[in-house]
Formats: structure tokens, sequence, C-alpha cells
């Protein structure tokens, strides 16, 4: 199991200098620099872009520029936001915690409600409870994050008054952020009700952020569920005489979920991506709201610095999946 | 009485184009301690008529029976919970493909100590004990250290071989072995049979073997059921079957045996089990038959007598000659 964890994490080294060249060169490929994007429609002095280029050292060559970066990195250093001037590791550990939070449980949501969702469908196939929820999955599925966001808002914030429309913890609680997990914070501070405003701010992103992979879920865990009740070995266990709910619960379950953990891994893309537009509707402070604004603002530094962070992050959530995978799994642990 | 006793099986599945009638008025009875075959070609029904006694088949197959009974208990009437306290504990089964039989998931222990649990509820240390003593029992070497095996680690005999031990782990009375040596290896075959004999003696368990290879009738079993597209249409002993054959289809598949050839080619039977769609009106077999006459096309035969195997013919055969019984007498 080691070296099969030590041969996959040597794997991630070369994905990783990819990501690093790649985001490089293409923050630098949008159109407009920080200088141009800063001066506005009133115009510069060409003196004075020459002079503001030259500060920011954009005026060397570009290779030039990457070598600088790729030093910088080895030491540690993600560079200084062009606007905030704060080193753009520490506006990332900063805002990143609020972002895993928030993907932490829409992937909660999309899994406990996915995965029973696609093997009840998969057990009743062909039934009434298979076409709902199949066709439930695919409503989820297709529907654009940003309009089910503000539909959930209006119904249950607006017309029901359950939830809270936006933020991550009502105003009336204030303390000093110990790990930057709201929901943790608060319990640790003590304060009567705060966890509870903190978890009920969290429901309506958690769901809108989570629908998308609940669908994917949920449908591959029906089409992976119904294979494997074709196998042999489920017929072995129930000539065994083993009761329904050990048949399917663990020995069909635990191989239809082999595949169903990749995509859970896979998922890992899609809440990074959805999280900049739930995070946009729910005013929640995490890093996908942060790399918008970098992008309008050409923060070439924070960009950089923050899509290598996040890359870098999905890169190892796929470790993570590729080591689940090969616990579950011993065909992969074996190397075969 | 009889271990098992099963009158009048039919098993239909539905499908798009209306029922299909896969096991078709099965009889039998299985004493205690008996080696009983059941032969035939592929889709004669013999795997799903003795699924249906397992209760392992899907939703989709209808299984009807006069009587379905195993150790004095009707398996018809039975409820779930109790029927399963039975399946893997008094009856087992092993099936063809070994490799895809076993969970890729789980060690080789877990899965036969799962057995030990479920129906005798052995502790941890005592499961343990049990699988060794077990594995060593059907001769997997070093049985100890197999115990944290995979399946993908193993060959397909040794796969059989766990199969086995799983299928034994509670002593049952009955073990139903479906065409245990089909997917394997010629030189692993024999030794498999040969360990499910000597395993049946040792434990006087019956044993139902489906096959459709009379060497292997031959070498094991005292009783044989042919079956044909879901009909039996011969039981005889052993002896009796390979002596004077008395149906067809018996006598076509026995001068298929290499040993019994005596031109050069060896003969077949032409034509395939029928299936859904081109089922024959009268005899199920007439259209492959080699004596077959219009009778034989228009009308179902009866079946004969005992002194006849039983056999489903308008005319079984004696000494390898069609005769119509009463009419010799």
């Amino acid at each position: 199991m080691l070296t099969y964890i030590g041969r996959r994490l040597a794997l991630t080294i070369p994905t990783i200098f990819a990501l690093m060249f790649l985001t490089f060169l293409a923050v630098r490929l949008v159109p407009g620099d920080p200088v141009e994007v800063r001066t506005g429609e009133r115009g510069i002095s060409p003196e004075r872009l020459a002079q503001f280029r030259h500060e920011l050292g954009l005026d060397q060559p570009v290779w030039k520029q990457f070598a600088d970066y790729v030093s910088g990195l080895a030491q540690g250093d993600f560079g200084i936001s062009l606007v905030t001037k704060e080193p753009v590791l520490k506006e990332f550990l900063t805002l990143f915690p609020a972002t895993l939070e928030l993907a932490f449980f829409a992937t909660v949501f999309a899994v406990t409600f996915g995965i029973p969702f696609g093997v009840v469908a998969a057990l009743r196939r062909g039934g009434i409870l298979d076409h709902g929820l199949m066709g439930v999955a695919l409503f989820g599925y297709s529907m654009p994050i940003f309009w089910w966001g503000l539909l959930l808002i209006l119904f249950f914030s607006v017309q029901l008054d359950l939830t809270p429309v936006s933020g991550r913890i009502d105003l009336l609680y204030y303390f000093e952020p110990v790990t930057g997990f709201m929901t943790i914070d608060a319990l640790i501070s003590g304060q009567e009700g705060a966890f509870a405003s903190a978890l009920s701010h969290l429901v309506l992103p958690a769901v809108v952020l989570g629908t998308i992979p609940l669908a994917a879920i949920a449908r591959m865990t029906r089409s992976s569920m119904l294979e494997v009740l074709e196998e042999d070995y489920v017929r072995t266990a129930r000539a065994k005489g083993l009761p329904p709910l050990r048949v399917i619960g663990l020995h069909a379950l635990r191989n239809a979920m082999i595949p169903v953990v990749t995509v859970i891994g896979l998922q890992g893309g899609t809440l990074l991506a959805g999280a900049v537009l739930t995070e946009t509707i729910f005013a929640w402070p995490g890093v996908g709201k942060w790399l918008i604004e970098s992008i309008f603002r050409r923060d070439y530094p924070a960009l950089q610095g923050g899509v290598l962070l996040i890359s870098s992050i999905l890169v190892l959530v796929n470790l993570g999946v590729d080591i689940v995978n090969g616990v579950i799994n011993p065909r992969v642990r074996h190397g075969r | 009485m009889s271990l098992l006793e099963i009158r009048n099986l039919c098993v239909e599945f539905e499908t798009r184009g209306g029922a299909f009638r896969a096991v078709d008025g099965v009889s039998l009875d299985i004493d205690p301690g008996e080696i009983v075959s059941i032969v035939g070609e592929s889709g004669s029904g013999k795997s799903v008529a003795m699924l249906a006694v397992m209760g392992l088949l899907p939703r989709t197959a209808h299984v009807t029976a006069d009587v379905l009974r195993f150790a004095g208990r009707d398996l018809m009437r039975l409820p779930a919970r109790e029927r399963r306290r039975i399946v893997g504990r008094e009856i087992a089964m092993i099936f063809q493909e070994p490799m895809s039989s076993l969970n890729p998931c789980f060690t080789v222990g877990f899965q036969i100590g799962e057995v030990l649990k479920t129906h005798l509820g052995l502790g941890r240390a005592e499961r343990r004990a049990r699988t060794i003593e077990l594995l060593g029992a059907v001769g997997i070497p070093d049985a100890e250290r197999r115990l944290s095996a995979f399946p993908h680690q193993m060959s397909g005999g040794m796969s059989q071989r766990v199969m086995i031990a799983m299928a034994i782990a509670c002593n049952p009375k009955l073990l139903i072995a479906d065409e245990p040596t089909t997917a394997l290896d010629v030189t692993i075959q024999a030794q498999i049979l040969d360990l499910l004999v000597k395993l049946q003696q040792e434990r006087g368990m019956a044993l139902v073997l489906i096959t459709h290879d009379m060497g292997v009738v031959a070498e094991t079993a005292q009783r044989v059921i042919v079956q044909y597209a879901g009909q039996q249409v011969e039981k005889a002993t052993t002896r009796e079957l390979f002596r004077d054959p008395h149906h067809p289809y018996s006598a076509a598949l026995l001068a298929a045996l290499p040993e019994r050839a005596t031109t050069k080619v060896l003969p077949s039977i032409p034509g395939v089990v029928p299936g859904q769609y081109d089922r024959p009106q009268g005899c199920l077999f007439a259209p492959r038959c080699a004596h077959a006459f219009a009778l034989c096309h228009a009308k179902a035969p009866p079946p004969a007598g005992s002194e006849l195997s039983e056999a489903l013919c308008h005319t079984p055969l004696v000494g390898g000659v069609p005769v119509v019984p009463g009419a010799a007498a």
C-alpha cells in the first residue's frame, strides 16, 4: 500500500510542473495587462506606462518572468497581489477555508443523497421510483447553477423565510477566526446559537453547489450497481444465504463504489468551478469570488498563484481518490 | 424419505416475446448421500432447475411446482427468511465460473468466514480456525497464508477449491455443483471431481452434479437424469444408461463420447436445442432425432414405464432399436 501511494505521489510532480507553466502562460494570453486595466479609459502617458511596467517586471522577456516566478515558487513565494499588495499565499489561505467548507458540505450532501438514490433506482430498475429519481437527477444535472440558486433563495429565504439569503453567519455573532471554518470557529467561540447560524447559512449554498455532483453520483451509482448486480459473485453471496441487506450493501455496493469514488473525485473540479458562481450568488467570501475579481483586474500574481494552488489541490484530491480506490479495490493496490 | 423431492417443477421467464418455459415438468428425488448427475446440452434447463431449488433465479422467473420439498420442508411456502437459513447451510451450490464467483473485493478468509458467521454464529477466532481447517480439507496448501489472499491472486482451480470450501463450511446435506469443471484446465478438472467425490463420501452429503460431459457422469454418478429443452427425457442408473440408453437423445450423447466412437469422425447431434421461438409441436427432440417419424412431429410423447427409464419417447430404444412400448410384450 505504501509503495502504491509513493508511486502515485511521484506521478503528481510532472502534473504540477505542467500546471505552473500553463497557468503562467494562460494569464498572459488574456488581452490587456494590469497597468492598462488600472489606467482605465483616461489613458496614461507612455513614459508612466513604461515606468509602471518596469516596476512590475512586465518589461522583461516572458521566459525571464517565468524563471523569476519559478525560482520564487521554489522558495515558497507565490508573489504579491498587484491590487491588495498582500502576499498571494496569505490571501488564498484566508479565503480558502470558506470555499473548502462550502465544498465539503456540498460533497456531503451529494454523497449522502446520491448514493442511496442510485442504489434504490438500480434495485427498482424500470419502476416508478427509478424513473422518478433519475428524472430528478437529470433535472438537477441540467439546471444552471445561478438560476437554481436564485430559485432556492426566492423560495426558501424570501417566501418561507427559513434560511438566510447570504453570508456565512449572522451579524449578531463575532469572533476571531481560528481555523477559518465558520462552523468550527462558531463551536470554539462557545457563543450560543452561533453554530446553528453558521450551519443555516451553509444549507442553501451547499445544496446549490452539490446538486450537479449529486446527480452525477446518483446516475453513476445506478449504472454501476446494475452492472454489479448481474455479477456471479452476487449470486454466490445469495447462495450463501446472506440477508439481502448484506448482499446489496456489502457485496454489491463495495464493487459498485469503485467507479463512483472516481466520479466523486472528478466532481472536485465541478465543485470549484461551481463555487465561483455559488459564492457570487450567496456573497460567500471564498477563493472563487476572489479569482473572478482577479481576472477582471488582471492581477497576474494572484491569478497564477490562485489557479496553481487550486489545481494542486485538485491533483491532491485525485491522489486521495486513487488511494481510496486502492483501499476498496485490492486489484488496484496490487498493481493489476 | 428422500432429501430433496421435486414434482413437476416448471420455470417460466417473462420475456418481450411472451413467457419462455426453461424448465418443463421436472420431477426428481435425491436421497441422502447419493450422487445424481443431470446431463444435457447448454440450454436444456439443468442449471435453471437447480437455481430454482436454491431460490436464486431473477425476479423475471416464475417458478411453479406441485412439490418442492427439502428435508420435509416445503420450499415453495417457506418465508424468505426461513429459506435463507437452509440455503448456504443445508443446501450449498458451486458454480461454473469460479474466478468470477468470488467477490474480488474481499479476502478468501472473509468470504468463507462470512458463511460460518451467518449460519453458525461463530466468533472471530473460531471462524479463523475453522476456515483454515476447511481450506486444508479442499487441498489448498499453506492454508493459513491463503486466508488473506484475494481472488485475483489465485488460479481458477484454487478459486473453485475455495468455492467448495465455502459450500461445505456448514456441512450441508446437499451440494449442487453446476458444471464445476467446465471452466478449468483438463488436468485440474479431474482433481476437482476427485475432491468433490471424496468430500461427498467423507461427509455423507448428497451431490447433484450438473454437467454436459458424459465422461464425468460415468466416473462419478450413481444415477443420471438426461434433460433436454427443459424436459427430463430419461432417468436411469449410470450403469443402466451406459449399457442400454432408451431415449434417442441419451443414445446420441453417449455415441458422441470419444471412447465409444466406432468411426473415424466423432458422431455429433445435428442442430441445436430449440429456443423460445422454434419449439416444435410434438416431441421436442424430433427435429434432431435419427428415429423420428410422423407421430413424433405431431404429438408430444408420454413417458415410458420405469423399465424403460421413463424415456420421453414414442418408440424408446431397446438395444439401440426403436420399439413401440406394449407392442413387444
